[in-house]
């Protein structure tokens, strides 16, 4: 460290003024990102039309609705909610288990590490399709396709299910530890058996993690899509909001909320025994 | 300068961590803290500027007792207790500069420092010292990016830009390579002695204190057990501070260090 | 794992133990009958005569929607261009709102555990509990349809979402850092953005991104019950059953979605 041509760099340096260096640092192309979105979000709001009597006509509904939610009506509609919310849950869980079954075997052929390149594509393929369509979509084209009623629904959230399972669960094969699943391997063990020996047992927690996340997403889809007539609760719930029944639509809203609370909590404690 | 009075720290779970420990510092005195792991070093030291509340007893900065402060007035009291820390404690995501910068927050306001609007003088002290520690070119650089003890230099600075009449330093030296530990050691010891600064440094490696400090504090168990110049460290005080271990392997070990250090 | 020993003395080893091996198929015994149960109650309520014909009917809808009709494109920009602002804006007020929420939550910057916290969390739970089109629903009925109804259904969908991604960030960072800018006399609020928001930033970002990417998909449908954007036009193609229009909304949709988790895959590696 030679001090003097650091003394005079320091010298250069005393009574500069100093700026934090900018995290875009060409300067064109900072400015540039910064007006396109201004523009941009001017652009955005000023589309927007908002009518404000209206509005203002709403905060006394909106009012009416949070003394609902104070005062929630479960009597009145009872046998609805109740047959809607079992109806829920029945597709959750039957589409889970189901979405889960599937997910597996294209999880399996969806990570690099493991599958033969056409099997990955095609797994990979199955997926994209999947997870790229709504499930509301899918519900209507379902419903189109099967008929009202939970049969649909069933199906909707089965085929969604097995994108997002399959996605998560290829990529955590994918990096899953090497040195184990080579150890298996060194043994002579046949595919099936590394796969077994190897892999499973890296995976399998977070298989189970998975699937209690996907029951709770499930069931929370599941309220939607009675909206187009796949089943479920969301058939009562809309009806509801259409008669401006806010006690009753509080009192659904409070069992979902409620039962999404209950899911998180058993898929905790399901994943801490699991791991 | 500094003055402990029976301060005493039990921590909820029931540990008592500093058992009504006395100490008085005075201005320009740098003093190392050994003892062993879990004897309330840390605790010790951040009962000091309260990043821990002690239980009990008083601490004097000057004539200021900082248990009973409120917050603002502590926050100024703070300013004048720079603290250095095992793990660097930097601001990874930041620019060197801001976390030399970062030491100067108990003088300017919020919004000053929100926009990094810091006043001329503390930005050419900052100069200054990143230059005296040597990194003056790194300035811009995101603290991430450097190693230990160039980072542990910038933490230096950020508590030295304080303009403190304390140090409190906390293992300096934990996390760094052997030759760096002095490096770094010297450095904060030089630099007590050109500014006048008073230091307690907690320190786990007791031959790198017994070179470079003037006074050293053995804690056991929250108790201080030994109070001495650094050459008064005989096995047999070891012994009660860490208890049962060959110790001359430690102090010969120091006596070629030194020889080392004077070769070159 | 057990060691067993074996009638004629002999140990052998097991994974389970005997008593473990029953409650373990006992559980998949209730599984299996549990799933039964389900799938009795879906097939009770489905008319199976409309399945045995739904290879008909598919190809029926099949034939009639293709090709798509193209030129519907021509009506279809405004209401593309809603669907992306109902996206971007509803995220960025969602934005707006989790940040001060994800604070309250946080352990380590709550004002109050007692009190703050658990209403932070609440409004965290019970936003991301109820999916966006029930929102809308709902908006619509207070303040009316359109595309305003929307973006404030989508912002509030968003807030539970990033707030608990947010705060869980919060939670994770490294305290010394937050430690070092108390020590040097920081108030408050210079210790939140000297400590803590450089820290969770990337998070925050990636989040934001990320919160966009589904936006754009919940956004493409949430017409469907009247709240602006592409959906409207799919839900009036469908009620007329003009399954021409329909492919090629969904085809846009599907551009939409590629698109937007391309643009948010390269902004998160752009940040990252």
């Amino acid at each position: 460290m030679t001090t003097a041509p650091i003394a005079s760099e320091l010298d250069l340096l005393i009574g500069t003024k100093w700026k934090k260096p900018s995290f875009i640092q060409r300067p064109w192309l900072r400015w540039g990102l910064i007006i396109g979105f201004v523009i941009y979000l001017i652009a955005a709001i000023s589309s927007v039309e908002v009518n404000w009597a209206r509005v203002y006509e709403g905060l006394e509904r909106g009012a009416a609705f949070i003394k609902a939610f104070m005062a929630p009506d479960f009597v009145s509609r009872w046998t609805d909610i109740r047959d809607g919310m079992l109806e829920s849950l029945i597709m959750t869980v039957a589409s889970t288990v189901v979405g889960v079954l599937i997910s597996i075997p294209i999880g399996l052929g969806a990570a690099r590490n493991i599958a033969p390149l056409p099997v990955y594509l095609l797994c990979r393929g199955i997926i994209a399709i999947s997870r790229a369509l709504q499930e509301i979509i899918v519900a209507i084209l379902l419903v189109a396709i099967f008929g009202f009623g939970p049969l649909a629904g069933f199906l909707t959230l089965s085929f969604a299910s097995i994108g997002f399972m399959s996605k998560l669960l290829a990529e955590d094969i994918e990096s899953t530890d090497k040195v184990p699943a080579e150890a298996i391997k060194a043994t002579g063990a046949s595919w099936l058996q590394w796969v077994n020996y190897g892999v499973q047992p890296q995976v399998f927690p977070r298989l189970v993690g998975l699937s209690m996340y996907r029951l709770d997403i499930n069931f929370r889809e599941s309220a939607i899509l009675g909206l187009v007539g796949a089943g479920g609760i969301g058939a009562t719930l809309n009806t509801a909001f259409d008669r401006y029944e806010f006690d009753t639509a509080a009192a659904i809203l409070i069992l979902i909320i409620g039962t999404v609370m209950a899911l998180e909590y058993i898929s905790g404690i399901i994943r801490a025994r699991v791991q | 300068m500094l003055r402990l009075v029976e301060l005493t720290k039990t921590y909820p779970t029931g540990d008592q961590a500093l058992k009504a420990v006395n100490l008085e510092v005075p201005a320009g005195q740098v003093l190392a803290l050994i003892g062993p792991s879990g004897a309330g070093k840390s605790t010790l030291i951040r009962c000091i500027n309260r990043l821990v509340e002690p239980t009990s007893g008083k601490v004097y900065l000057g004539d200021v007792e900082l248990t009973t402060l409120g917050s603002s007035a502590l926050r100024r009291e703070r300013r004048r207790m720079g603290m250095i820390f095992q793990e660097y404690a930097l601001v990874e995501r930041l620019t060197v500069m801001e976390n030399v910068l970062s030491g100067r927050l108990g003088y300017v306001g919020f919004w000053r420092s929100f926009l990094r609007k810091f006043p001329q003088a503390d930005i050419d002290e900052a100069f200054r010292l990143l230059d005296r520690v040597g990194l003056l070119d790194m300035a811009d650089k995101r603290a991430d990016e450097l190693s230990g003890g160039q980072r542990q230099r910038v933490g230096i600075c950020r508590a030295l830009i304080q303009d403190p009449a304390l140090l409190l330093v906390d293992e300096p030296t934990a996390s760094l390579d052997p030759k760096t530990s002095r490096q770094i050691m010297r450095l904060i010891c030089e630099l007590c002695e050109e500014r006048g600064l008073a230091a307690i440094i907690n320190i786990h490696d007791v031959a790198l204190a017994q070179i470079f400090v003037q006074r050293v504090i053995g804690l056991r168990f929250g108790a201080i057990e030994f109070d001495g110049k650094p050459d008064e460290l005989t096995p047999e005080v070891l012994t009660t501070i860490y208890g049962e271990e060959d110790w001359e392997q430690t102090i010969e070990e120091v006596d070629e260090e030194e020889l080392d250090e004077a070769a070159p | 794992m057990a060691i067993i020993s074996l009638s004629d003395g002999r140990k052998t080893w097991r994974r389970f133990t005997p008593s473990q091996q029953v409650t373990r198929w006992f559980a998949y015994l209730v599984a299996v009958a549990v799933f039964v149960w389900c799938w009795n109650r879906i097939s009770e309520a489905t008319t199976w005569f409309f399945v045995w014909d739904a290879p008909r009917i598919a190809g029926d809808i099949l034939s009639r929607a293709t090709p798509p009709r193209w030129s519907y494109i021509d009506k279809l920009w405004w209401p593309i261009w809603d669907t992306i602002n109902i996206a971007t804006l509803g995220t960025i007020a969602a934005l707006f709102m989790a940040v001060p929420v994800a604070f309250m939550a946080a352990r380590n910057t709550t004002p109050s555990r007692l009190f703050i916290r658990p209403i932070a969390l609440l409004i965290i739970v019970a936003t991301r509990s109820i999916n966006s089109l029930i929102w809308a629903l709902l908006l619509i009925a207070i303040i009316g349809p359109g595309v305003f109804a929307g973006i404030v259904a989508i912002a509030i969908r968003s807030i539970g979402f990033c707030a608990k991604l947010l705060y869980e960030a919060i939670e994770e960072i490294d305290h010394s850092q937050v430690e070092a800018i108390t020590a040097t006399g920081g108030s408050r609020w210079q210790v939140m953005a000297y400590g803590i928001v450089p820290q969770i930033m990337p998070a925050f970002a990636g989040i934001a991104v990320f919160r966009w990417d589904i936006n754009i998909r919940e956004s493409t449908v949430l017409g469907l019950v009247g709240a602006g954007g592409i959906g409207l036009q799919l839900s009036s193609s469908l009620n007329v059953l003009a399954w021409p229009q329909v492919t090629l909304i969904l085809l846009v949709i599907l551009v939409a979605v590629v698109v937007g988790e391309w643009v948010s895959a390269k902004v998160r590696g752009a940040i990252i």
